[in-house]
């Protein structure tokens, strides 16, 4: 398959990219290509200009923000995965990231490539709305920083507008008493997640205090399980609570499975990401 | 049209590509390095594997513009001297093919993961080639081919 002609930028830096896009309203970012390459060749992305901001090493970093720990866009899977930053202060993400694809995409892939482009089957954006991580994103206007619960605004669609770029995340520091856990199902070891769990559980003496549940392919976007969250907080076990898990849902039908079965799937994982999370 | 250099297989290269050429079709069809196959094109089979700066990547998904100023391996560069390359000669004694077709990249594969010390065990091997299908479902002996070479404890 071969994609459809356009044209083809370097930036030297991001105002350079920034510069590009702005005078380019058809032009799309390339940072890994590895959800926009296949979406070229298969002609569902025919863009006039691709700004390639691959070669901006600067924006390849993980870095102690304090409470926070800030990763730039352009970390690629493998070394999100391999940093012992992330393996001490956030481990879902580092785990979550060696879990993307397969070791051949993951060399390639970047963290903001993946939650830019905003596919509803992927791993990092759901984990992202789980930890209510923090989007830096800049324009021609300066930079604002976008939480996930607005970020994820719909299938294949971000907060990050024309013209702009996203250049940072930022995730919370877990402490001791918060536990973790990201579980999805898949057919095929590499297949998209058919659904996916992500929590993260404040837990006091094996109990669970409160938790942030965020489910993978379980609408357009990444989505909150509120109904779950708040049974915790009220004192269900994981089992009770897990029983909200497809409230409010609208899982699609397609080839890897019903609605039917992804709410099934929901309610069971979210039991046991909840019970891993706890222990 | 755009200016690209990048040294395949130890041998620099001076071309000019259309931003939308793939990696592979420039391996193929440009430079004649036929060795590398297109599989499925979509990025899931991994029989286009090359290594890019010593990393394995799948060549049907990258655009020979990303690749320009990389060091790139393909399955014509690992014999030196006539002598295969230790996860070839690996592969041939564990009869670790059948139809073929995957071989290429499972073994560019194979050196990724044996470089990069992720083939410790059989478990990590089978986990480190899930981006690579076999057909034929001979996996069996590739796992072999390659806890051989790795010293691979378990």
């Amino acid at each position: 398959m071969i994609p459809a002609a356009f044209d083809y930028e370097v930036a030297e830096s991001v105002e350079h990219a920034l510069g590009l896009l702005a005078a380019d309203p058809d032009a799309k970012v390339l940072a890994g290509g590895h959800s926009l390459v296949p979406a070229l060749k298969l002609r569902i992305a025919r863009p006039s200009k691709l700004v390639d901001i691959g070669r901006l090493s600067d924006l390849a970093y993980v870095r102690d923000a304090g409470s926070q720990v800030a990763i730039g866009a352009l970390t690629r899977h493998v070394d999100v995965q391999g940093d012992p930053l992330l393996q001490e202060h956030c481990p879902i993400v580092s785990m979550t990231a060696g879990k993307v694809g397969d070791p051949q995409v993951r060399h390639r892939g970047t963290i903001g490539g993946s939650v830019a482009h905003g596919d509803p089957a992927s791993d990092l954006p759901s984990v992202m709305r789980a930890l209510d991580a923090e989007f830096v994103i800049v324009g021609a206007g300066g930079e604002r920083t976008v939480g996930a619960g607005d970020f994820f605004t719909g299938v294949f669609q971000t907060a990050v507008g024309h013209g702009e770029l996203l250049t940072e995340i930022r995730v919370p520091k877990l402490g001791d008493t918060t536990g973790w856990s990201y579980l999805k199902y898949h057919r095929r070891a590499q297949d998209w997640a058919t659904v996916g769990v992500a929590a993260i559980v404040h837990r006091d003496n094996g109990t669970a205090t409160s938790a942030s549940v965020s489910l993978t392919n379980m609408g357009g976007t990444p989505l909150r399980a509120s109904a779950v969250e708040a049974a915790i907080a009220a004192g269900s076990s994981p089992a009770e609570a897990a029983v909200h898990a497809a409230d409010d849902t609208e899982p699609s039908t397609d080839t890897a499975a019903s609605a039917e079965f992804r709410r099934h799937l929901a309610r069971v994982l979210t039991e046991r990401a909840l019970t891993q999370a706890r222990a | 049209m755009h200016p690209v250099t990048m040294t395949v297989n130890e041998v620099r290269h001076e071309l000019e590509l259309e931003p939308r050429d793939l990696l592979v079709h420039v391996l193929r069809e440009q430079l004649s390095l036929t060795g590398t196959n297109v599989g499925c094109d979509t990025s899931s089979c991994g029989a286009c594997t090359v290594l890019l700066d010593g990393q394995s990547v799948k060549s049907c998904t990258l655009l020979g513009v990303q690749a320009d100023g990389a060091t790139i391996t393909t399955i014509e560069g690992l014999a030196t001297g006539g002598e295969l390359h230790p996860v070839q000669q690996a592969f041939h004694d564990h009869h670790a093919l059948q139809c073929g077709y995957c071989t290429p990249g499972m073994v560019m594969a194979a050196v990724s993961l044996i470089g990069n010390r992720e083939a410790g065990d059989r478990d990590s091997i089978r986990a480190g080639l899930e981006g690579n299908l076999c057909r034929c479902t001979g996996y069996h002996n590739i796992v072999e081919a390659i806890a051989e070479v790795a010293g691979s404890t378990s």
